[in-house]
């Protein structure tokens, strides 16, 4: 747990003092990502960077798993916070190793430890230590070079990390795949990670939690849905963007709107009998299977109405199915693709799992809004 | 193209060849080896001489151009620059006529004036290579916990190294140049064969003290940079 109470920094400046932080407080609950949102000269940096005293604060305490910080010294604070900046910083006189090894080595663990450590890390993003161990940073892509800067900051496993603009320098592409490992990495290491971002749909992707910068002063913090859904006030609706509603679609999968219980039946089973269905939901499609209950196409209600024929017989051949874990962002997509208002969605084994509508999708994205005026 | 280079590749061992025909059909290899015993002795000297002052300077220059790197020297370390810049245009003989005048004649005010010399670059080399470590290096070091003197140790050194490694062979260059006019204020050194041989018109003295001079100058540039190409890390080496 990070925990900032009332943290301010001043800088004093030939044009007199500057309010670079003013008077933060907030909480990063343990094992959760928190991302630091804000246009450039908003204070993101400066208050991250006073969490590891790069930056010296002019007031306020900085608790870590509920200790006061100002009681360890500089050395000790930063060998237990991880690291991570966009020009990443690998030390190009070392090997990927060496450079793995620096905070265990600081911190006077075996050599031999400390190596282990480093090839399984290379590991874990997938980087064949064989091949990597003695190489040297110039003579890896960017990519990979931010992987060994995001793994040298885990080396020492601490329980704390801080993320400058990690992934800022990474072309788009790279950068997404880098996302996303690190999100899986995440998921098992469960670290405290606090993430300097200037990109919505960053913070959207990564955050647990987003605290909106303005001016030294936090002006939203709370979950990407809820500031997408619900900004605070003018700034932060401008800075998440028009299209924020749209920018909700990646926060929520496939799997969370589909209709499990939508009219389903095997490729033997009898038309008639997916008509009946059919009225029952309401539908007016029924997804049809094969033997191992993988989608293979649909019927229309009212093709199937009085047909004697066997389901899989008049079926029509699936335009596409998505999987449950893909983000309503893609669904939507593959719907405008299709020109189509619902699609079958399969589980990880291809198995149907219900099928999600256009109806569906914007009552999950307008869920939260009718709570919002319930209350 | 290729057919010209392979007559260049071809001329090069055929002059030399020649060149060595001549030489030894002149007689000026006998008239060379005359000074035999004087050029062991006048050798050692100068070797001495280089080594020395060269040596002082490394010691001493690249300490001071750490220390002018310093965060804390930031506002006095370009006007000391500046005069190292300024050091560095006077001409050597100059420095070493100056270096006779305060120190007198003999070993000391040779050994000074050359280690005046080949001071500035190591300094100004120093300097520069461990000013022009990116700022991201320092501020990762800084943020993984390690503290100002290994990170000058362990990541700016490093990284400036062959920046520096430049500086000294520059230094040392210069230094091997200068060292035969150490002769003219009494220091020793090779110098004595050459500007006599000049004074007699005797070509074979001459070449006896230039000869070993050339050949110690691209020797000790050589020396420094196979260290160079060897002691600086792969990582940063731009030559490997």
């Amino acid at each position: 747990m990070i925990r900032l109470d009332k943290l301010t920094k001043i800088f004093e400046t030939p044009n007199g003092p500057v309010v670079a932080a003013d008077k933060v407080s907030m909480e990063v609950p343990k094992g959760e990502i928190c991302i630091l949102l804000g246009p450039s000269g908003c204070g993101k940096t400066t208050a991250l960077k006073m969490i590891n005293r790069l930056i010296p604060l002019t007031s306020g305490r900085i608790l870590i798993d509920g200790q006061d910080t100002a009681k360890l010294n500089d050395v000790e604070l930063r060998r237990n916070i991880g690291y991570v900046i966009q020009q990443i910083g690998l030390f190009p006189n070392m090997t990927i190793e060496e450079n793995i090894c620096v905070v265990p080595k600081l911190l006077g663990w075996d050599m031999k430890k400390a190596r282990k450590r480093a090839a399984e890390l290379l590991d874990l993003v997938a980087l064949d230590p064989n091949h990597f161990l003695r190489r040297y940073p110039k003579e890896l892509s960017g990519g990979q070079q931010q992987r060994v800067g995001v793994i040298r900051a885990l080396a020492a496993d601490p329980p704390v990390m801080l993320m400058d603009e990690p992934f800022g320098a990474i072309d788009p592409i790279n950068r997404e795949v880098i996302q996303d490992e690190f999100l899986k990495m995440q998921s098992e290491l469960k670290k405290t990670i606090m993430f300097v971002s200037h990109d919505i749909d960053e913070a959207v992707k990564m955050g647990d939690k987003i605290a909106i910068f303005r001016a030294g002063k936090i002006e939203q913090y709370d979950s990407p849905d809820n500031v997408l859904a619900h900004p605070a006030n003018r700034f932060v609706a401008d800075f998440v963007g028009a299209d924020r509603t749209l920018k909700r679609l990646r926060l929520i999968s496939a799997g969370e709107v589909a209709d499990a219980a939508a009219p389903v039946i095997g490729a033997h089973g009898k038309a008639s009998e997916a008509a009946a269905m059919m009225r029952e939901h309401g539908a007016a499609v029924a997804v049809v299977t094969d033997a191992d209950h993988h989608p293979v196409g649909y019927v229309r209600i009212e093709e199937a109405e009085g047909s004697g024929a066997a389901a899989g017989e008049i079926a029509h051949p699936l335009p596409a199915t998505v999987a449950a874990g893909a983000d309503l962002r893609a669904v939507v997509s593959e719907m405008f693709a299709h020109d189509t208002m619902w699609l079958a969605c399969v589980d990880e084994t291809g198995r149907f799992a219900g099928t999600v509508t256009q109806p569906a999708v914007t009552r999950a994205l307008g869920e939260t809004y009718r709570q919002a005026q319930a209350a | 193209m290729r057919k010209t280079l392979d007559l260049t590749k071809a001329a090069v061992p055929l002059a030399t060849f020649a060149l060595g025909l001549w030489v030894a059909a002149s007689g000026l290899l006998d008239q060379i080896a005359a000074y035999w015993e004087d050029i062991v002795y006048l050798t050692e000297q100068h070797m001495v001489l280089v080594a020395a002052s060269g040596g002082a300077a490394i010691l001493v220059g690249i300490p001071v151009g750490i220390w002018l790197s310093r965060p804390s020297m930031e506002r006095y370390a370009e006007y000391v620059m500046q005069v190292f810049n300024i050091g560095t245009t006077i001409p050597t003989l100059a420095v070493i006529a100056l270096s006779m005048t305060l120190l007198g004649i003999g070993f000391a005010p040779a050994f000074f004036g050359l280690f005046v010399a080949s001071l500035l670059p190591i300094v100004r080399n120093t300097y520069a290579g461990l000013l022009a470590v990116p700022a991201h290096l320092k501020e990762a070091a800084t943020g993984m916990g390690m503290r100002p003197l290994v990170i000058l140790w362990r990541v700016e050194l490093p990284n400036a190294l062959y920046v520096v490694f430049s500086g000294v062979r520059t230094a040392l260059a210069i230094n091997v140049g200068t060292t035969p006019l150490a002769f003219l204020i009494g220091g020793g050194g090779l110098g004595e064969l050459i500007f006599t041989g000049i004074d007699l018109m005797d070509t074979g003295m001459l070449l006896a003290g230039a000869v070993p001079v050339a050949m110690l100058a691209v020797t000790v540039d050589f020396l420094t940079g196979q260290s160079q190409l060897r002691l600086v890390p792969k990582g940063v080496n731009p030559l490997r």
